[in-house]
């Protein structure tokens, strides 16, 4: 194959890459930007997602297709209603505490992955598209679902965008992120938006999860990646930004392809990290980010 | 022969984001006097101390102390200077003991002897009547016991220049004859600089008083000069209408 | 009794039950508390940090690790003694811990703590980058005969326990004797209240730098003896799970107490130990433990003692 259909194969892989990470990092850069908090177990309602859409794609059974709506509908909502039981049992109670939020997070995290270890297993397990037909560009075949996966992504962040600058809970929202004192002096029940805030974080996740699952195998372990690379974007795009997110996270998401012709895949995260870790140490709003945040 | 400076500015500035806090102060402070610092809320006070022990950093003009320029040095070296300062809102070690607070200011100005450190300790607290009180936990005290215990713990490093930021801020009024009596007692030693909203005080035992406004000196003199000078009270009337 | 001499006391007496327990106990919990006592000398240089310091680092992983790879692969690739070996992976920590500290130290709070995450986590990437000296997951062992100090080989049981026992009794002593000096005060004062411990004239990013170098380096010494009493060397040492271990003891047994990483890590050691024979999912148990440390108990046992009973506790 010629090196430009080459990079063509590579840009489409980043892109599917890339819209699922923006997904999940909208989610945790939400949280973080209303509540303030940074939440570990982010990786695990990707996971939760996951496992969700296979448990419901089993149970339905019949059409792929069946299966799969249900689960973009349900796991998130479970997922999402998982969230908000640990952010009133533990979140509220530790009043938000940045570090005693981390910790307990962390916490959280061992707990979600590891009732799934005891409960769904330890094998991976599939969920079967619901369309698998492939493209034929004139050098090779390219899925129809995974492109699916990339407008899928596009409408759900466009719906996100929509919410949040269209309406009237994403006018409280942004009300909450500004001055929480404010807000609640105007009447915003703090708390219930902070809960809806954490199990929308967690049901975006959920959604990048249940598109990803038909590509990838669910499994107990999924989190891990998914949480790295969140941070990473949402650290680079600048902490809180919405819009930062998701350009970081397509432009983390693209060059990964392109990245790892040229170093493997190891040394790519190693040079990622260092990076993430420069830029919070000296450009702590973020490589695009210009409020403080 | 002049009065020896022990504080010197020059053109001093600080902007807040196009509000000037500070603008071009030019500020002498000889040494062994109380020197009071009044204006209205929001006149720079807290900004322009800021400035002096380094908490804030200048964005132009000159610092000096006891004739040297200290404009560029970071907080613990002016300190080590002889430079103490006491907090607005009350900043205390509130899950140590009372001893222990006053040891941690202590230690920098005392040598090795543990008796020696603990006479300095003991004189600190007992020169603010807190004494007996010395290993209850700081943060179960009551608010004027604290803002005692603040006071100890800046003479207690022994500074040339002691700054109080509104030491009389939350204190009783049988509190504050005593208190009036302290500092007479601590400027035998340091040179006072004090920024204070309570005429009374300001007026008993201040040599020399500073008023800001909008960031700029608008009058100095003695209280008497001061209590006549027609602009301040324009400036102060004129904040308390609006 | 001062509170001083009560408290050395109280710790000799701890470190002389260690002593009596290896000629009482059966071999494989005389293996465990050997375990035990290295770990907890990682727990207790975290705790200079996290309990002295207020320093959450979720990055003591990559310390341990650099102690126990330094030491692991001078032993392995320039065939040099045992000895000189431990103290290359002391060397290797410190220098490691001066770069990590000298950078996080520029932020606080939260990304102090991802900064030091990051850190590790590019750590335990290098491990896996460079398996070919490494090997990566499956790490390597150390033999028998290359663990023998000053004739003493310490892959016997016996003298293995007391290697341990020194090392932790050591390591005791040392931050007893820190944490009650006007330094410690220091680092507790930076802790409660860093502005008015600036105030007062401390530089407080030199005191905070020196928490985290003591507190890396000790970490580092943990984990070179760890791998050279035990004989391995892996790479899931340096994963994540090893940066929260720390922070699980510490909380556990008490921050900012001398003894409580020790009881920290003993109970944690057993109760993940009990769980590994029921389930796989053993690590729920840590989960559990954190979110109910952070909720209801912030002073861990040690911190409840001291609150309660003995006020005196370093």
């Amino acid at each position: 194959m010629d090196l430009g259909p080459y990079l063509l194969l590579a840009s489409l892989e980043g892109a599917v890459q890339a819209a699922v990470l923006a997904l999940t990092a909208v989610g945790l850069s939400l949280v973080f930007g209303v509540m303030r908090i940074v939440n570990v177990a982010h990786g695990e309602f990707f996971m939760l997602g996951a496992v969700f859409a296979w448990w419901i794609a089993t149970f339905f059974g019949g059409h792929p297709a069946i299966g799969f709506i249900a689960a973009l509908l349900i796991a998130p909502l479970l997922t999402g209603l998982v969230a908000v039981i640990v952010d009133w049992f533990v979140l509220k109670r530790l009043e938000y505490d940045p570090e005693g939020t981390i910790v307990a997070t962390i916490g959280v995290l061992y707990i979600i992955q590891q009732v799934v270890l005891m409960t769904y297993g330890p094998d991976a397990r599939p969920v079967e598209a619901p369309f698998n037909h492939r493209f034929y560009f004139p050098w090779f075949g390219y899925s129809s679902y995974k492109l699916f996966v990339i407008a899928a992504a596009i409408a759900i962040l466009i719906g996100v965008w929509m919410i949040m600058a269209k309406t009237r809970i994403g006018l409280v929202l942004r009300a909450t992120q500004l001055d929480r004192e404010t807000a609640t002096a105007f009447g915003i029940e703090v708390n219930r938006i902070y809960a809806l805030v954490f199990g929308l974080g967690a049901a975006l996740a959920a959604m990048a999860a249940v598109l990803i699952v038909p590509i990838q195998q669910a499994h107990y372990l999924m989190g891990g990646d998914p949480l790295l690379l969140s941070f990473i974007v949402v650290i680079i795009g600048g902490l809180g930004s919405l819009r930062g997110t998701v350009v970081a996270a397509a432009l983390i998401g693209m060059s990964d392809g392109i990245i790892s012709v040229f170093f493997t895949p190891t040394l790519a995260k190693i040079l990622a990290t260092l990076l993430v870790a420069m830029v919070l140490v000296y450009r702590p709003n973020g490589l695009f980010g210009t409020r403080s945040a | 022969m002049a009065a020896i400076n022990l504080l010197t500015t020059r053109g001093l500035s600080r902007s807040f984001g196009g509000i000037k806090a500070v603008h071009n102060v030019n500020f002498e402070l000889p040494a062994g006097e109380i020197h009071a610092l009044i204006g209205p809320n929001g006149a720079g006070k807290t900004t322009f101390v800021g400035l002096l022990c380094g908490r804030i950093s200048a964005d132009s003009g000159q610092v000096f102390f006891s004739n040297e320029e200290i404009t560029a040095l970071p907080v613990h070296k002016r300190i080590a200077r002889g430079i103490g300062y006491t907090f607005q809102i009350t900043s205390i070690f509130s899950k140590l003991s009372l001893y222990e607070n006053v040891s941690l200011a202590v230690h920098r100005s005392s040598g090795d002897k543990r008796r020696d450190f603990d006479i300095q300790i003991s004189e600190a607290l007992d020169s603010v009547g807190l004494l007996d009180r010395a290993y209850q936990i700081a943060g179960d005290m009551s608010y004027g016991h604290q803002r005692l215990l603040e006071i100890a713990m800046g003479m207690a490093q022994k500074p040339k220049l002691l700054i109080l930021d509104e030491p009389t801020q939350g204190l009783a009024q049988s509190e504050i004859a005593g208190f009036n009596a302290l500092l007479k007692s601590i400027v035998e030693r340091s040179t006072i600089l004090l920024i204070e909203h309570n005429m009374d005080v300001v007026m008993e035992i201040a040599d020399k008083i500073t008023v800001l406004d909008f960031g700029e000196i608008l009058a100095h003199g003695t209280p008497e000069e001061i209590h006549a000078n027609e602009d301040v009270q324009a400036a102060y009337l004129g904040k308390n209408n609006a | 009794m001062t509170a001083n001499t009560k408290s050395w006391a109280l710790h000799i007496a701890l470190l002389v039950t260690l002593f009596t327990l290896q000629f009482v106990l059966p071999a494989y919990h005389q293996g465990n508390i050997a375990r035990i006592m290295m770990l907890a000398v990682f727990a207790m240089g975290y705790n200079i940090m996290f309990g002295y310091t207020g320093l959450l680092s979720l990055g003591h992983a990559l310390f341990f690790a650099t102690g126990m790879y330094g030491m692991g692969l001078s032993i392995q690739h320039l065939g040099i003694s045992p000895a000189t070996a431990f103290v290359c992976g002391i060397v290797a920590a410190l220098l490691v811990t001066a770069t990590v500290g000298v950078l996080a130290l520029r932020t606080s709070g939260v990304a102090f703590m991802i900064v030091t995450l990051m850190f590790a986590q590019s750590g335990y990437l290098a491990v896996l980058f460079f398996g070919e000296y490494t090997r990566g997951d499956e790490g390597f062992v150390i033999k028998q005969a290359q663990r023998v100090i000053a004739s003493v080989d310490l892959a016997d049981a016996t003298n293995r326990y007391f290697a341990a026992l020194l090392l932790f009794a050591l390591c005791i002593a040392v931050t007893l004797k820190l944490v009650t000096s006007q330094f410690g005060h220091v680092l507790v004062a930076v802790r409660e209240n860093e502005e008015r411990a600036q105030m007062l004239g401390y530089d407080t990013f030199k005191y905070k730098l020196a928490a985290v170098l003591i507190s890396g380096t000790i970490s580092g010494v943990a984990g070179a003896g760890y791998g050279l009493l035990f004989g391995y060397v892996g790479a899931n040492f340096a994963t994540v799970q090893y940066s929260i271990y720390p922070l699980l003891w510490v909380l556990l047994g008490g921050a900012g107490t001398i003894m409580g990483p020790f009881f920290g890590t003993l109970f944690m050691f057993y109760l993940i130990d009990l769980a590994s024979d029921l389930t796989s999912a053993y690590m729920l148990i840590a989960g559990v433990a954190l979110v109910l440390l952070t909720l209801f108990a912030r002073n861990g046992l040690m911190g409840e003692i001291r609150k309660r009973v003995l006020p005196w506790l370093p």
